[in-house]
This record gives structure tokens, sequence and C-alpha cells, in this order.
């Protein structure tokens, strides 16, 4: 069995810092990590691995600093990492990443052999549009699972897998066949922690490094930002409100009684309606 | 840059929502869609349409039939048995088929779990732009749908176009926009489309279907009155003060991302952008500095009052009612003095 997950490198957003005068994202310097969404997918194909056999490619499109990542999922025990890295791929929006994602997976089947399930996380911390898994899924004419808590059974003899996927209101127990592309749920299980060979081999190991000419990506128009049918116009600070906040003198009368006296003041009919939603307790 | 748009999109006009429906319920985000849609039509002087997935027979036909009592001009329905439950094979035909037939300039999705895992396929299908979870539309004097969403990372927010390719796709999570008053009307126009389907084509097949426990549901994203908690309040602990205060409300209660990150509260209970949107007619946040991520889920809230011991923190930039104090201390005295107030006893009181 041939697993590949896709994993994208994003900057640790607890340290993400804006440029107070420019107001733009100060990118320099801040520490990077494994999307943690992704985490679960890698968790999940390293789980099949160990089940029915066979191995685990990753794969990364992002710049050459994105090796940081795949050198941390190697630690985990996956057999293989590619990092997609080129100019061309710059400034891409989903449409223009599933593009290219979707032409190296299929230069990685016809290298390493076909995958059975290619797994995405549930979406990244930045971007954040969960869009890239059903995109790669077209592209690559792969049936796909999102959102999926659990994989039931998988019957690689059949070519079916059946697996619990979140939907609005509980959950649909679906049955597909394979290769199909699987998005992992958060929280749906604990990536591990790699043994002291896995930590070795990952300092060694070599990456394969695919520009999109040796990724076999046809058109080169169709990545990057010129692939991109969505364009970032403007990026703009959220206006305050055009009335200031009413801010509650705390030296007075019991700040307590001030501030809901505010609430009151403000919002008439509220009372009433508090009262009676607190007799409901 | 905007460009001359190419011959054979110039034909794609009006604007659309997809109406949600699962297990037999229109998801209320479809009809907030609606409401938001009906404005840029307007702008445009074009047809706001409706459209409605799924089976045949009364289900289909209701959520028709509603969708014109939310604003919609026309509606076009695919209905079919095949299409009972949500399967991505069979929706992302139904609906670029449509499309491809139709041709609306602007298709607007709810960014509920159904509607990303559709607007995904359908958008690489169609090879058009698609703008996840928006907070804001609009359309532009020349004519193009602007899409507004917070930016990553700072407290900015960036405004995205599809200027060369159509439709424009748009998904926005459920709550953002305001619910559009529903208005009693005959229905108008109905245009039918077959799904050209059989069962053999559609590979997925549907297990079960296990309902949420009622319990297991929070009902925040809908409750008129909201508590919050953030990182301020420094311990899980003390985040049982909001907690007590929400009971004496008869409120709900939900907190920050960290909160949930640190595992001190479940994630159906984060507020904001990757978790829940609010629109209560009281919002209650103490020990929250209000970063746009956290903003965009309380904007629609009718009065946010803030408790802060910062006096500088964002959140007093979008509250309308605050105070600098120690949420930890203060927050007793505040459910004391609501119990008190809102007790029969005192409502009598009031009255007499
Ligand atoms: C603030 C901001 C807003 C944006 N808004 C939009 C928008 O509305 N529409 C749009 O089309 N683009 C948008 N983009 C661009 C988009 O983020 C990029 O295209 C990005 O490369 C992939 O999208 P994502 O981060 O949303 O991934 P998601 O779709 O959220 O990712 C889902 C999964 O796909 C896999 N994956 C994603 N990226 C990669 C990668 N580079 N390598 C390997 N696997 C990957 C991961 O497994 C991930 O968990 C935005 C970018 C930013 C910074
Ligand atoms: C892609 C992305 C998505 C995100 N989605 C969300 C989301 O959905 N929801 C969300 O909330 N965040 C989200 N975030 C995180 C967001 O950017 C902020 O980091 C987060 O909202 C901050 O939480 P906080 O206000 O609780 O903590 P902090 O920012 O640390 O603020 C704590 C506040 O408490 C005040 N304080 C300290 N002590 C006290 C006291 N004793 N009494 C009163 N006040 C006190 C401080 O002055 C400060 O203002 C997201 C971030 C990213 C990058």
């Amino acid at each position: 069995m041939h697993i590949i997950v896709c994993i994208k490198q994003v900057p640790d957003s607890a340290q993400i810092r804006v440029h107070p005068v420019t107001n733009t994202i100060m990118r320099q310097g801040v520490p990077t990590i494994i999307n943690p969404y992704d985490l679960f997918a890698l968790e999940a194909a390293l789980a099949l691995r160990d089940r029915f056999g066979g191995t685990v490619t990753v794969l990364t499109m992002g710049p050459p600093s994105a090796e940081d990542s795949l050198r941390k999922a190697l630690t985990f025990g996956i057999d293989r990492a590619v990092l997609l890295t080129d100019r061309f791929f710059a400034g891409a929006d989903t449409l223009a990443t599933t593009y290219a994602l979707a032409a190296a997976i299929r230069k990685i089947g016809e290298t390493f052999g076909a995958p059975d399930i290619v797994f995405t996380g549930k979406q990244t911390i930045d971007g954040d549009t969960a869009q890239v898994g059903p995109g790669i899924a077209k592209r690559l004419g792969l049936l796909q699972l999102t959102y999926v808590a659990k994989i039931n059974t998988l019957d690689l003899e059949a070519g079916t897998i059946e697996a619990e996927r979140r939907s609005e209101g509980g959950v649909q127990v679906l049955q597909t066949r394979l290769p199909c592309l699987v998005t992992m749920l958060e929280a749906s299980n604990e990536i591990r922690r790699g043994g002291m060979a896995d930590a070795l081999r990952a300092a060694r190991a070599e990456i394969v490094k695919w520009s999109a000419q040796d990724a076999g990506v046809a058109d080169i128009a169709k990545c990057g930002l010129r692939g991109s049918p969505t364009i970032v116009k403007r990026v703009f600070a959220p206006p305050p409100r055009a009335e200031k906040a009413t801010m509650v003198d705390i030296a007075g009368q019991p700040p307590a009684d001030a501030l809901i006296a505010h609430i009151f003041q403000r919002a008439p009919k509220l009372e009433a309606e508090l009262a009676a939603l607190a007799r409901g307790y | 840059t905007k460009k001359e748009l190419p011959e054979h999109f110039k034909s794609y006009r009006h604007v659309w929502v997809f109406v949600e429906q699962e297990r037999g319920q229109v998801h209320p985000v479809s009809w907030e869609l609606m409401g938001a849609g009906r404005k840029l039509a307007d702008k445009l002087k074009v047809d706001l349409a409706a459209v409605v997935i799924g089976p045949q027979g009364e289900v289909s036909r209701q959520a028709a039939a509603e969708a014109f009592c939310y604003g919609a001009d026309l509606a076009y329905v695919v209905a079919d048995d095949l299409l009972a439950d949500y399967r991505n094979e069979a929706y992302t035909k139904a609906l670029t088929d449509i499309v491809n037939t139709f041709k609306p300039e602007i298709l607007l999705l709810g960014a509920t779990t159904l509607g990303r895992d559709l607007a995904g396929s359908v958008a690489t299908t169609l090879l058009t732009g698609l703008t996840a979870d928006c907070t804001e539309l609009d359309v532009d004097p020349d004519g193009s749908l602007a899409a507004t969403r917070p930016t990553f990372g700072g407290s900015l927010l960036c405004t995205i176009y599809t200027l060369n390719y159509r439709p424009q796709m748009a998904t926005v999570r459920p709550r953002v926009m305001p619910m559009p008053e529903r208005v009693a009307r005959d229905p108008g126009r109905i245009v039918t489309h077959p799904l050209g389907l059989v069962e053999d084509d559609i590979v997925t097949k549907i297990r079960a279907f296990l309902p949420d426990r009622d319990s297991a549901k929070s009902n925040l994203a809908y409750a008129d009155v909201v508590v919050a908690g953030g990182l301020g309040l420094g311990s899980p602990e003390n985040f049982q003060l909001v907690r007590q205060l929400a009971a004496v409300l008869g409120a709900d209660y939900g907190c920050s991302r960290p909160l949930v990150q640190k595992g001190w509260v479940t994630s159906d209970r984060q507020i904001g952008q990757t978790g829940k949107t609010i629109r209560p007619k009281l919002y209650i946040a103490a020990g929250i500095s209000g970063a746009i991520q956290h903003r965009v889920g309380v904007d629609g809230a009718d009065l946010i009052v803030a408790i802060n011991t910062d006096k500088n923190a964002p959140i007093f930039d979008f509250a309308h009612v605050g105070i600098v104090t120690d949420a930890i201390r203060f927050l007793p005295a505040l459910t004391e003095a609501f119990r008190a107030r809102l007790s029969p006893h005192s409502r009598d009181r009031i009255a007499s």
C-alpha cells in the first residue's frame, strides 16, 4: 500500500507580529511549524501502514525552507519526503496550488508507485480555506471523503474504504472506492513520538526536491500568481466603531451595578427578557 | 488586474445562492446568504436565484417555495431521489451542470461542512476563484464581487476579487450575515433541471447516519445572550466564573481560541473565525483582547460589553460598553449584582 500525505509549513501563529507602521505581516524570524491539522493526517497514514504495511510519502509545496517540515515529518517515521519548490509557484491561490500538487502526486505515483490514499489536513491555520483537499481530488479524479473522524475499514483486496464523516447534524458513514482523498478531522488521533532510529534517519535522509519541470507540471501559466483566479487587492485594518465604547467609571457606585445600569440603559427591553431567561434556570 | 472579461464569460449574469438542505432541513445560513445576495443583486440590477438540490417531492418543493419568502426572484431546482442525502459526486454534478447551463456571475454557498466540501469541488471543476469564509460581500462600481475576509496573523482584513473568471464564488459562515425578515410570498418562476445520473454512476454509498445527541449540541451560535472568557482569566478554574455568570443570565458561554488550544474548554465553545459566529442581543467578553479573528465572530452582536485590565485592548475599539478592571475579581460581583437585579423579588419591586 502507498499513502501520500500533503502537509503545509505555516508560521507559528502564536508568534506572528504585525509591523506597527506598515501594517504588514512580519514573516521574517517567525518560527514555522507543520500545519497542526496535518498531524492528524500524518498519524492516520502511519496507523494504516502499521496495520497494512506499505509506505508513506509526505509531500509539501513551499519555499526551500519548507524542508524543515519534511525533516520533522521524517522523525515520525515516514518513508519518503518530497519537496515541490519553484519560484513559479509563488503567490498561488488554492486553484493554482492544487494544480501543482496534483502534478506532483501524479509524478510520485509514476516514480514510487500509485497511491491508494492521499491524505490532507482539514484546513490550514494561515490560509484556512479547506479548499485544497477537494481541489486535489477533483484534479486527480479521486473520490473524496472530507472531515473524516475515523476510518472504519480498509479492504485493499476489494479496493474499498469505509469512514465516518462529520456532517452538520451528525456523522455520515460512507463507503467508497480506492484510490481516494481523505481530509482528516482534528482530534481524530494523536501523533506518535518517533523512535531514536527515525530521528537519526531524519537528519540524514535524502529529501526528493522537485522543480515544476521535475514534477512534470505541464503549464507554468497555471501555477503561482499567474495561475490564480483570485486576486488580493486590498489589505486593511478593520475600522473602529464610529462611536467609542462607553467606559464604566469604577470609582463611584459599585462597578457591577454601574455596568448593569449601562447595559439596561442601552438595551431597555433586555431586562425583562433576561429575567425571563434567568427564570428558565 | 482587470482585463476585458473574456468573451465566453460575458453572458454570465445574476446572483445565485445555494440552498443547503440536509435530511429535510434547510440550513439557516442559506437564508442569511439570500439576504446578502439580495443586496448584491439589487446593486447589480440583476436577479437573485435560489439553487435547490435535493430529493424529489415535498422537501425540495418546500425549500424552493421558502426561498421566495427570503427574497429570491426565481429558483433552479435539481430534484432526484439520488440527492436525498449529501454525496459529493452527485451534488457536484448537479451544481456544475446548472452553472454551465444557466451561467451565474456570482455563486454563494454556506461555509458548512457540506458547503465547503461542495464549493471546493465545484470551483475546481469550473476552474474559477473561490473566496473562503467571507465576512463582507459587496460589488464595486465596475460590477466585480469584492469579498472580504480576515487575513492571517494581524488585526487585518483583505478584499479578494475573481476578476477574470466566472462565476465569482464565495462561502460565508453561518451567522456572519444577518437573517433577513421572512415575507410570505407566492412562489415565482421555478426552473427544473435533471440530474442525469443513476445510482450505479455514484460510487460512494451511505452506510448509515448517526445523528448527534441533542445534549451534545451547544446552541451558542443562536443564543440571545453569550458570556465568554479569554486568556486574561488565567486558569481553567477561573473560567468557572464565566459559566456562573452565564447560568444566572440563562446565557450560553464561549471562549477565545487559546482556551481551546490549552484544553480548558471544548472546541464547540470557541467563538471567532475558526469557531462559532454569534449574533446575540448581549455579549459579555471577559479577559479577551479582541483580535480580528475573535472580532469577526462577534461583530453581529447588538451590544458588546468588554471587561479587560488593559484600557488599550483592541476589544474596546468595537465594544459598546467597556470596563477596565480585573475580571477575576469583577465577575463574581457582576454575577451577584445580576442575580439580585433579576430575581423575581426585585422585579416585584420594580413593578410596584
Ligand atoms: C490570508 C489569506 C487568505 C487567503 N484566502 C484565499 C481564498 O479565499 N481563496 C483562495 O483560493 N486562496 C486563498 N489564499 C491562498 C491560499 O492560502 C493558498 O493557496 C495556500 O497555498 C493553500 O490554501 P490554504 O492554506 O487555505 O489550505 P487549505 O485548503 O486550508 O489546506 C487543506 C490541506 O491541504 C494541504 N495543503 C495545503 N497547502 C499545501 C501545500 N502548499 N503543500 C502541501 N499540502 C498543502 C494540507 O494538508 C492542508 O491541511 C489565502 C491566503 C492567505 C494568506
Ligand atoms: C488563522 C487564525 C484563526 C484564529 N481563529 C480564532 C478564533 O476563531 N477565535 C479566537 O478567539 N481567536 C482566534 N485566533 C487567535 C487570535 O488571533 C488571538 O490570538 C486570540 O483571540 C487571543 O485570545 P485572548 O484574547 O483570549 O488572549 P490574549 O490576546 O492573550 O488576551 C488576553 C486579554 O486579557 C486581558 N487580561 C489579562 N488579565 C486580565 C484580568 N485579570 N482581567 C481582565 N482582563 C485581563 C489582557 O489585557 C488581554 O487583553 C485565530 C488566529 C489565527 C491565526
